[in-house]
């Protein structure tokens, strides 16, 4: 399916073609290339070893983790996995760069072609698109300067300075900022599933450069700007349309368009250009000769590929197939803690269909209302199942579930003992509902003849007044069928 | 007692162990050499307070029956090596005054099996030189001088100059080398004493300021074969810390010594034979030849293809990694800063580098970058890395035909100071017969051969197979012994 | 391949040299004569050779994922030309 998102100009449509290199910040305990610690907020520059300063002589020795989760992060978008990789330099000079150059692999990177599917419309399966995936590599992370600290000194930081980082690099696949707002939605959910990135773009453990150009439909591709560093999806989808109109607009006036590194102002939601193509650096890659090849064998792999979890489109399928709506499937497989959550919940027995609609609708709301993620909800996925059986077997209502769920959020007890505590069992005592109804029936004679003269929606009218006399307890099948008898 | 410091390392180790003399008498001799040869220039720092304090170590642990391999042996360390809390300066000035709070792990090594440190030794800045003279500090000026009634000042050989001449002027009985294009082997052979780079993997570079990392290796230098067997067995060893460290056992090289050489294959590889070489350097070939068939090796004859270029390979690989390697001096985190008056950080960068680097530094760098910048990559650099693969396969060839090869080690004699400063080229083809081997990774030896006619010391070399110093080590005893050489430079310092 | 003075200013520039006017004056015929040298390797026939990787057949070793490095500031900074409040000071970077 050909995307219909289009800028329209002075000249007619135009269609913006879009690829990103995601920087996602990998899991480990210890940098990529030396036995520091990754911590986000450490005191300055006391989570750096000598090598991560660059001290002379020092050498970096490769983390085993950081090659397995990217190795993991490739397996989770059925990527080639390259039994053989290098590592390569990548030389320039810039204050949060100690080495003079990043440890990176341009020649030969540890992950080749893979892909990410996405749907553009939760509830719509023909809205899928598949992304490429061009290769994922691993480098390290460089320092942080801060600007703002000393008047004529930028002050150097290199906590992050050698952490590991993967580069996923996609093909130039997307055709609009949904798209693209989807594909990184999907991605960081990919990676936090794997569990090889924690996906948390405030700290800047996600980033993106974003590729943008425009071409008339059909024409070749246009020339591209790099747009750096960008830590939202929201911001992403914003460059992409500025850029977007801002080439379109470049070109009709008959300009052209520019090779060139651009930076994001969100503040002002512009990007202005931060090197032309002259300034480019000439990156002088080679391989480290510092590093052997990275040569991972079978038992490496085999394990990378069993530790991998159910990832989301499996596990979007195993719901549908459990009789959950494609909308609920996709909502509750789209973050893993849901997907977790939602999983501990199936584990209790609970009918699967049922379930997914209590936690969309009833959960959701209530962890909204409340403020709070599911990873911090006050009931747990066994509690929330005894609930859903209490409904199930007829114990409670739907409705007093509602009345028995709020409880349960504030006090953190069980169904089963508020329901008992509270009295709010649902009765399907014959008798008691006989005996509501007959004097409900008695007190309503004149609706009763309207009812028999053919004005049914009154039936409504007496299941209601019923369930009222019964506080609601009252099992609403057992109220129904006796009300048509008394009624027939 | 006197002359402690004329001894060779082995003689003092078996005389300390013996009782003939005190640790603390052996570096109290060393110190006072030292201190009398300061205008030969060999040290840039003298440690004689760490050489005592080690020695006194030595002396309790001989009282106490608890000697180690090195214990009562002061050793010079180029400055190239970390040493913790002692200048560490690559002999640059733009590692001028830098105090490593590590210690690398080939000296940490020796100082761990009870050797003294005397002070760290003069070298060409950053190894890049073949005669000392591109030091921050000054030449080294060796204490050879020719027979021919002049005084000219010579060159002792580089990179590894200042531990040339110590070792030959008594000024240390053994002293850690760099190898990266010949710089432990030609100035051994220029000062007449025996030097080895082992098999690369051997010592770890940890702590080794990098030059080229695929062929940078430290190594001993000495006065004899067996020092050098002694000293590389407390050199050597894996360590994790260097991703290209070999994993394996340290051979037992001193015991394994033997000089008797039947059963084994030498190779003569008839490219060594280069037109314009003095006969004096094919004559001390010859005689090695006849040595080593003395000692019951077969000489055969065979073919490196390949050894023309050597040179110029080596002279892409090591400047661009060269060129990466020495980015970190930029005087942010230590070392020299140059800061222009309002100038940014390139300003700042730029001017740093510019004023902490020598001529030859900066000519390396130069090379280095230009080959490795957008759109030269394939032509330069990686077309050397095919031809190194090239040369790897000739030397692999070769040993299916023999066990050692023999060849000069350099293609003159030492020469004066400046006599070729001013031609980079005719400098570098000094390591012509070095280099190959360094490419190929493969141990390799300088052992003194004789004097030429003006009386300066000539070396034979050997190259050995991958991991077999041994090899090495046991055809340089055999030269060794045939060679008789017992000259010493003659005092004037 | 010929290397001019624009040649060798853009390289120093990579390299960030500031090299002198005489110095670049005598880098250009050096670094001809030297690249002139090493393009002989260009007789070699090297089709279907791989480059070089590993001069001795060696595994690379990976490290396990144990802190157990850093948290040494002092000794970072312990060499630093202008160390402030534990951070490394450069002249100002205007992004
Ligand atoms: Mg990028
Ligand atoms: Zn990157």
């Amino acid at each position: 399916m050909v995307s219909d998102y289009r800028i329209k100009g002075e000249t007619g449509e135009w269609e913006v073609v879009i690829g990103l290199e995601v920087h996602a910040q990998v899991v480990s305990n210890a940098k990529l290339f030396s036995g520091a610690a990754t911590a986000f907020g450490a005191e300055p520059n006391t989570q750096v070893s000598l090598v991560d300063a660059a001290m002379p002589g020092m050498l970096p020795v490769p983390n085993r983790e950081c090659i397995r989760q990217a190795v993991r992060t490739g397996m989770a978008i059925d990527a080639k996995i390259n039994k053989w990789s290098r590592f390569d330099r990548k030389n320039y000079f810039y204050a949060d760069l100690p080495q003079g150059y990043q440890i990176s692999q341009l020649y030969h990177p540890l992950v080749g072609e893979g892909e990410v599917t996405v749907l553009l419309d939760e509830k719509d399966e023909s809205s899928a698109r598949t992304i490429g995936v061009e290769r994922i590599h691993v480098e390290q992370d460089a320092g942080k300067l801060m600007h703002d600290q000393h008047p004529t000194m930028s002050y150097v930081d290199l906590n992050r300075s050698g952490v590991a980082l993967m580069e996923i690099v996609s093909k130039p696949d997307m055709r609009s900022p949904a798209e693209a707002g989807a594909y990184l939605r999907k991605l960081r959910a990919i990676l936090r599933y794997v569990g090889s990135c924690d996906g948390n773009m405030e700290e800047g453990s996600m980033r993106a450069d974003v590729n943008v150009s425009v071409r008339k439909p059909g024409d070749e591709f246009g020339t591209r700007t790099e747009t750096k560093n960008v830590n939202s999806v929201r911001f992403v989808m914003a460059v992409i349309e500025h850029e977007a109109r801002r080439q379109v607009d470049l070109i009709e006036e008959g300009g052209t368009v520019a090779q060139e590194t651009r930076l994001y102002d969100p503040d002002k939601n512009v990007t202005r250009t931060l090197r032309s193509k002259e300034d480019a650096h000439d990156y002088r890659y080679f391989p480290d000769p510092d590093l052997l090849p990275l040569e991972l064998d079978d038992a490496f792999l085999d394990e990378c590929r069993k530790s991998l979890p159910e990832l989301p489109d499996a596990k979007r399928k195993r719901y549908e197939l459990m009789g959950i709506s494609a909308y609920n499937a996709s909502v509750l497989t789209a973050e893993v803690e849901t997907a977790g959550w939602f999983d501990a919940l199936l584990s209790n027995d609970v009918d699967p269909k049922q379930a997914s609609n209590w936690v969309v609708a009833e959960l959701f709301g209530a962890l909204n209302r409340l403020g709070v993620s599911i990873a911090e909800c006050p009931v747990s996925p066994a509690h929330a199942a005894d609930l859903l059986k209490l409904v199930a077997d007829g114990t409670i209502s739907g409705s007093i579930a509602k009345t028995v769920f709020e409880k349960m959020l504030e006090s953190g007890d069980p169904a089963g003992a508020i329901v008992e505590r509270e009295g709010l069992k649902q009765t399907s005592d014959t008798g008691a509902i006989d005996a509501e109804i007959d004097r409900i029936l008695a007190a309503n004679a004149d609706k009763v003849e309207q009812y028999k003269a053919g004005k049914e929606q009154l039936f409504g009218f007496f299941v209601g007044q019923t369930m009222k006399a019964m506080a609601g307890k009252a099992n609403p099948q057992i109220v129904n069928e006796r009300l048509r008898a008394k009624l027939s | 007692m006197g002359d402690l410091n004329l001894k060779t390392l082995t003689e003092l180790r078996d005389g300390f162990r013996a009782g003939e003399f005190s640790a603390r008498e052996i570096a109290t001799s060393f110190n006072d050499a030292i201190v009398a040869a300061r205008s030969l220039n060999a040290y840039t720092i003298e440690t004689p307070d760490a050489a005592l304090v080690a020695a006194d170590a030595a002396d309790a642990a001989r009282a106490s029956g608890d000697l180690k391999p090195l214990s009562g042996i002061p050793l010079g360390i180029k400055d190239l090596f970390a040493t913790e809390g002692v200048d560490s300066t690559s002999g640059s000035n733009i590692l001028r005054g830098f105090k490593p709070p590590y210690e690398s792990t080939v000296s940490g090594k020796l100082k761990a099996a009870g050797a003294g440190m005397l002070g760290k030794l003069n070298m060409d800045e950053f190894a890049m030189g073949s005669s000392n003279e591109t030091s921050a500090y000054g030449p080294v000026i060796s204490p050879w001088k020719r027979n021919d009634g002049g005084n000219a000042a010579l060159t002792p050989g580089g990179s590894s100059g200042g531990s040339a001449a110590a070792v030959s002027a008594g000024l240390a009985p053994g002293v850690t080398g760099t190898d990266t294009g010949g710089s432990i082997r030609q100035p051994a052979a220029f000062t007449g004493i025996s030097g080895i780079k082992p098999t690369y993997g051997r010592c770890s570079r940890w702590g080794i300021v990098a030059f080229a990392s695929s062929l940078d290796q430290a190594g001993p230098m000495a006065r004899t074969v067996r020092d050098c067997a002694i000293l590389l067995e407390n050199m050597t060893g894996f360590d994790p810390k260097d991703a290209t460290s070999l994993d394996l056992p340290v051979p037992q090289w001193e015991a394994g010594l033997s000089s008797d050489l039947k059963g084994k294959k030498v190779g003569i590889p008839k490219e060594y034979r280069i037109d314009g070489v003095p006969d004096e350097i094919n004559a001390i070939w010859d005689r090695g030849i006849e040595w080593l068939k003395d000692a019951g090796a077969e000489v055969v004859p065979i073919s490196l293809p390949h050894t023309k270029y050597a040179l110029p390979t080596y002279y892409i690989i090591a400047p661009a990694e060269a060129s990466s390697n020495l980015a970190r001096y930029d005087g942010v985190r230590y070392g020299l800063r140059e800061t222009p008056e309002g100038g940014n950080l390139d300003a700042m960068y730029s001017a740093t580098r510019e004023a902490g680097f020598g001529a030859e530094v900066k000519r390396r760098i130069m090379i280095g970058t230009y080959v490795l910048s957008a759109g030269f990559y394939d032509a330069y650099f990686n077309k050397a890395q095919k031809v190194r693969t090239l040369i790897k396969r000739d030397f692999r060839d070769a040993f299916r035909q023999c066990d050692l090869i023999l060849t000069p080690t350099a293609p003159s004699a030492a020469f004066g100071l400046n006599e070729k400063m001013s031609d980079p080229l005719a400098m570098y083809l000094n390591d012509v017969f070095a280099v190959p081997a360094s490419l190929a990774g493969l141990p390799a030896m300088s052992v003194p051969g004789g004097l030429d006619g003006q009386g300066l010391p000539l070396g034979l070399h050997l190259i050995g197979n991958e991991l077999d110093e041994q090899g090495v080590l046991n055809a340089g005893l055999a030269i060794e012994e045939r060679a008789g050489f017992t000259a010493r430079a003659e005092k004037w310092w | 391949m010929s290397v001019t003075e624009k040649d060798v200013l853009h390289v120093a520039k990579l390299a960030r040299l500031a090299l002198g006017d005489a110095e670049i004056e005598r880098m250009v015929p050096e670094l001809n004569n030297i690249l002139g040298w090493v393009e002989q390797l260009g007789e070699v026939n090297t089709d279907g050779v791989e480059p070089l990787t590993a001069v001795i057949d060696n595994q690379l070793r990976l490290r396990d994922d144990v802190v157990n490095d850093g948290d040494c500031r002092d000794a970072v900074l312990s060499n630093a030309p202008d160390a402030q409040h534990g951070f490394f000071a450069v002249p100002k970077v205007i992004e």
